[in-house]
C-alpha cells in the first residue's frame, strides 16, 4: 500500500487551491486525483465570465480562472497529479481506494482533503408527477451538452427554478437561437445574484414566473409540455390558476447537494439535510485528518471564495500533518 | 425461394423472451418481433421484480398452477443464466381476527396448491423478524419461498440466451398485418414480410389487436396502471421480508417490497385505463402509495423517494388466456399476463412448447444446446482481489463512467454489444444513470460511448426509441 502526506479528492477550484496552499505550507508530498481528463472541475464548462473579481481583481471566464491554478500546479512537482483517477472507496482509516483505466490503486494519506464538489437536485427529488419523456435535463447537464459537447438540447425550453445554473442557462439557450419560454420558481423571489438576474433574464426579456410550481411534465417520447400552477404562502397550489406552456425541454434547477458519499463511508457525520459534514469550523469533520472543502463542504455562490476557504483546507492539513511527525 | 420461420413469437417482453428460450432447445427456426428498440420496453420494464410463491389468487386459476410451478423453474432459470435472484420470503400481513380468519383460508388455498413453507407468524414472531413493521400488525402469512429478480435483466438475459441459440430478434419491428395463407402465416411490418408456420401472440397490450389482425380470438386487453416509487439505495434495510396487505378483489395493494439492486420499492397503484400508452405518475398516486406503504412500515419518509415509474398491466378477465385457436390452425395467445407473469413466464413457456407439440410443431432436441450464459462483470462485485486484476487485463474496466453507481467504460460497453441501444437499454443492463443523480454526470460520456459503438451520429441518440431523441442538433 501506497503511503502519502496528502491526497486530495478532486481537481477543481477547491482541490486545486487547497493543494497549492497545502505545499506553500510545507507539504511536499502531495497526490491530487481528478477523475475528469483535466483539471477545473466544473469550471471548465463555465464559459461565461464574472468569475475571480474577488480573488484577482480582474474578470475571467471559468476556464480562465481555473488555468491560474492549472499553472501554479503544473510548476509544482511535489504535487503530483493523477487524471482519470476515480476515488471509490474510503475506510475509516483513510484507506483510500481509486480507479483508473489500468490500475486499481491503494493509498493511505496521513491527511485527506476532499473536494468532490456537489450534485444537482433532481426532478425526481422534487416529486414532478407526469411521463418520463427526453427532454427533461438538470441546468448543469445542458450547459455540459452545450458548451463541452457541442449539442443543443432543446429549441423550445422551460426552466424550474431561478438558481444561478438555470439563469446563466437561460441565456445561453438564447444566444444559441433557442426560445426559453419562462423561468418558473416557487418562492416570491429568485435565488440567484442579482446579476445574473439582470444580464441573463431581464435584458433577454425571459419571462418568470414567481410563486410558481410545475405540476405535471407531458410527452410520450418527447417533452411536449409543462402544466403549472400559482401557489400561496404556505405553499398550496392556489385553484384557477393553472396554465400550460408548449416546450420541447425542461431545465430542473433547483439547488445543489455537496456530494459526500465517500466520507459518509468512513464515519464522518453527515447533515441529513444538507449532506454538509457537521463542524463548528469550517473544512473540519468530525475524522480527525479528514478535510472538506469548496462546495462539497457548503455550497457557495462565488468560486472566488471557494479558493480562500479552500486555502485554509490546505494550511489547516499542513498542520495536521506537522503535528503527526 | 422465401423463407419460412416454424415460430415467430410476437412481442420481445418476459413471456415472448422466456417461450423463445424454451424454444430453443429444439432445432427450428426461431425470430422474436418486437415493436420497441428493445426487448422489455413494453409491460416488463415496470414490472415489480417479485417471484412470487402462489399464495394471492384463487387456486382454481391457471395462473396460480403456473405462478408455483414457475417459482421452482425461475430459480433453475436464473442458475443457468446467472441472473440475481434472492430468496427473501414474503409476509401478508393481517392487523385483526378478521384478518386472521382471511389469512387461514389463503394458507389453505395455497397449501392446496403445493407451496411450500407456509406458516402463520404471531406478533412476537414479526416484532423479532420484522422490525419495522407497524405495530399494529398482529398476525401474517409467512411464504418463504417469494424472492426478487431483475424483471428487465431477466429478460435481456433471457434474449440473450435464445440469440446464442439462433433465435432472430427484430427490434423496432411493428406487426401491422397477419395474412394466413395455407399452411403458412405472412407477419408484414413496415420494412419486411415475415413468413411463419407457427405464431404465438405475446404482444402484451396489444395482444387483443395482435390477435384481431389474424382473426384468432376476440378478447379485449384492458390497462390497468400501477405507479411505483423508488428509496434511496441507503434504506436497502428497511425490511427484511416483502411486505403485502391482504389482496383486494383486483389487486395486491400497496406493497413493500425491494429491487434486486437494493432499493425499497414502495407501490403499485391499481387503476383501471383507457389509454394503454399513459404512463404518468400522479400526485394522487403517490399520495395513496404512500398511504398503503406506512401502513406497514410508518417510518417510510417521503424524502427518500428517489425515483418513480408507472407501468401498464394487460389485464383480460381473471386469468391468463393460453390456448391454440382452433379457428386459425398455429396461431397460439398468451394473453393477459398480468402478475404473477413474471414468476410464471418460465412454466408458461413449457405449457406453450406442449401446445404447440399438441398442434404439429415436430420438437427435436438440438445436439448441442447453450444451456448457460456468463455473468457479466461489475467491479468491486466480484471482490478486491478480482478487480485489481480485471482493472489490470482491461484497463477500460478502471474507467468509471457512472459514479453513483460505479459502472465502468468496459461495462457500458459489454451491454451495447449485448444489445442495448438506447440510453435506458444501458441503463437498465448496467445500472448506469440509476443512482441518486440521475445522469447528470455520466449522460454525455455514455451518449458517445453509444455513437461510437453503434456507428451513429452523437445527434441520433435516443432515450428509448425514435422520437426520444436526447438533444434536438448540433450546437450552431
Amino acid at each position: 500500500m501506497e503511503r502519502r502526506d496528502l491526497v486530495i479528492v478532486g481537481g477543481g477550484p477547491a482541490g486545486m487551491a487547497s493543494a497549492i496552499a497545502a505545499y506553500e505550507s510545507g507539504v511536499k508530498d502531495i497526490l491530487l486525483l481528478e477523475r475528469d481528463q483535466y483539471l477545473g472541475g466544473i469550471l471548465n464548462q463555465c464559459i461565461h465570465t464574472g468569475f475571480g473579481i474577488e480573488y484577482f481583481k480582474e474578470v475571467l471566464t471559468g476556464p480562465e480562472y481555473a488555468d491560474r491554478f492549472i499553472k501554479k500546479i503544473r510548476n509544482t512537482p511535489s504535487i503530483e497529479v493523477s487524471l482519470r483517477s476515480f476515488a471509490a472507496k474510503l475506510e475509516k482509516d483513510k484507506t483510500l481506494t481509486y480507479l483508473k483505466p489500468g490500475c486499481l490503486n491503494e493509498v493511505k494519506p496521513t491527511a485527506l482533503i476532499m473536494a468532490t464538489g456537489c450534485r444537482e437536485r433532481t426532478r425526481e427529488m422534487i416529486h414532478i408527477p407526469g411521463t418520463r419523456p427526453s427532454g427533461v435535463f438538470s441546468a448543469g447537464l445542458a450547459q455540459k451538452l452545450i458548451n463541452m459537447e457541442g449539442l443543443l438540447p432543446g429549441r423550445e425550453v422551460v426552466i424550474i427554478g431561478s438558481g444561478d445554473i438555470g439563469l446563466i442557462m437561460a441565456r445561453r439557450f438564447i444566444l444559441e437561437g433557442a426560445n426559453v419560454k419562462a423561468i418558473l420558481e416557487i418562492q416570491p423571489a429568485t435565488r440567484g445574484l442579482k446579476r445574473n438576474v439582470v444580464q441573463c433574464v431581464e435584458d433577454f426579456d425571459i419571462p418568470i414566473h414567481f410563486k410558481c410550481r410545475v405540476s405535471k411534465i407531458w410527452g410520450q417520447a418527447r417533452v411536449e409540455k409543462v402544466s403549472a400552477v400559482k401557489v400561496d404562502e404556505d405553499m398550496k397550489d392556489i385553484p384557477g390558476t393553472e396554465f400550460n406552456i408548449t416546450c420541447d425541454t425542461v431545465l430542473v434547477s433547483v439547488g445543489l447537494i455537496p456530494e459526500n458519499e465517500l466520507i459518509e463511508m468512513a464515519g464522518v457525520v453527515i447533515d441529513k439535510k444538507t449532506n454538509s459534514p457537521i463542524s463548528k469550523e469550517v473544512n473540519a469533520t468530525s475524522v480527525p485528518g479528514i478535510f472538506v472543502c469548496g462546495n462539497s463542504f457548503k455550497v457557495y455562490d462565488y468560486v472566488d471564495s471557494v479558493t480562500s476557504d479552500s486555502e485554509l483546507a490546505g494550511k489547516m492539513a499542513a498542520e495536521y500533518i506537522k503535528g503527526k511527525r | 425461394m422465401k423463407s419460412v420461420y416454424d415460430v415467430i413469437i410476437i412481442g420481445g417482453g418476459i413471456t415472448g423472451t422466456a417461450i423463445a428460450r424454451e424454444l430453443s432447445r429444439y432445432r427450428l427456426r426461431l425470430a422474436i418481433l418486437e415493436k420497441e428498440s428493445e426487448v422489455s420496453f413494453g409491460v416488463s420494464k415496470s414490472n415489480s421484480g417479485i417471484i412470487h410463491p402462489g399464495t394471492q389468487h384463487h387456486p382454481a386459476l391457471l395462473k396460480s398452477k403456473l405462478c408455483v410451478l414457475g417459482n421452482k423453474l425461475t430459480r433453475v432459470l436464473a442458475r443457468e443464466l446467472s441472473i440475481d435472484f434472492k430468496e427473501v420470503g414474503e409476509l401478508i400481513v393481517g392487523f385483526n381476527e378478521e384478518d386472521y380468519k382471511r389469512l387461514l383460508r389463503l394458507k389453505e388455498d395455497a397449501d392446496a396448491l403445493g407451496v411450500p413453507g407456509l406458516k402463520i407468524v404471531d406478533r412476537r414472531w414479526l416484532r423479532k423478524n420484522e422490525p419495522n413493521l407497524s405495530v399494529e400488525a398482529l398476525y401474517a402469512l409467512y411464504a418463504p419461498t417469494a424472492g426478487i429478480i431483475s424483471p428487465y435483466r431477466m429478460v435481456y438475459d433471457l434474449a440473450e440466451n435464445a440469440s446464442a441459440n439462433g433465435v432472430e430478434i427484430y427490434t423496432e419491428t411493428k406487426v401491422e398485418s397477419i395474412i394466413a395463407q395455407g399452411k403458412v402465416f405472412e407477419v408484414v411490418s413496415p420494412d419486411r414480410v415475415f413468413h411463419s408456420r407457427f405464431i404465438v401472440n405475446c404482444a402484451g397490450l396489444y395482444a387483443d389487436e395482435v390477435a384481431r389482425m389474424a382473426g384468432a380470438g376476440n378478447f379485449k386487453i384492458t390497462p390497468r396502471k400501477g405507479e411505483e416509487f423508488l428509496l434511496d439505495k441507503k434504506k436497502e434495510n428497511l425490511t427484511r421480508h416483502l411486505l403485502f396487505p391482504l389482496p383486494s378483489k383486483i389487486s395486491k395493494g400497496i406493497l413493500v417490497t425491494r429491487t434486486s439492486d437494493g432499493n425499497p420499492m414502495i407501490g403499485p397503484t391499481s387503476e383501471d385505463m383507457e389509454d394503454k400508452n399513459d404512463l404518468t405518475t400522479t400526485a394522487e398516486g403517490l399520495r395513496k402509495v404512500l398511504e398503503g406503504a406506512k401502513k406497514l412500515v410508518p417510518s417510510i419518509d417521503e424524502n427518500d423517494i428517489i425515483a418513480y415509474f408507472a407501468g401498464q398491466r394487460p389485464v383480460s378477465g381473471d386469468d391468463f388466456t393460453i390456448r391454440h385457436e382452433d379457428g386459425v390452425r398455429g396461431f397460439v395467445n398468451v394473453a393477459g399476463i398480468q402478475s404473477p407473469g413474471l414468476t410464471a413466464a418460465s412454466a408458461i413457456a413449457l405449457m406453450v412448447a406442449g401446445i404447440l407439440k399438441n398442434t404439429g410443431l415436430r420438437l427435436k432436441k438440438k445436439y448441442f444446446f447453450r444451456r448457460h450464459r456468463k455473468k457479466e462483470f461489475h467491479i468491486f462485485s466480484a471482490g478486491l482481489k478480482k478487480t485489481k486484476r480485471s482493472v489490470k487485463k482491461d484497463p477500460s474496466y478502471g474507467d468509471i463512467v457512472c459514479r453513483c453507481e460505479l459502472v465502468s467504460a468496459k461495462e457500458v460497453r459489454e451491454a451495447i454489444k449485448r444489445g442495448a441501444r438506447t440510453m435506458d437499454g444501458v441503463k437498465f443492463m448496467t445500472r448506469a444513470q440509476a443512482g441518486r443523480c440521475h445522469g447528470s454526470f455520466c449522460t454525455t460520456r455514455i451518449m458517445k460511448i453509444l455513437a461510437e459503438e453503434t456507428n451513429r451520429d452523437v445527434v441520433s441518440v435516443t432515450k428509448r426509441g425514435k422520437g426520444s431523441e436526447l438533444v434536438k442538433d448540433k450546437r450552431r
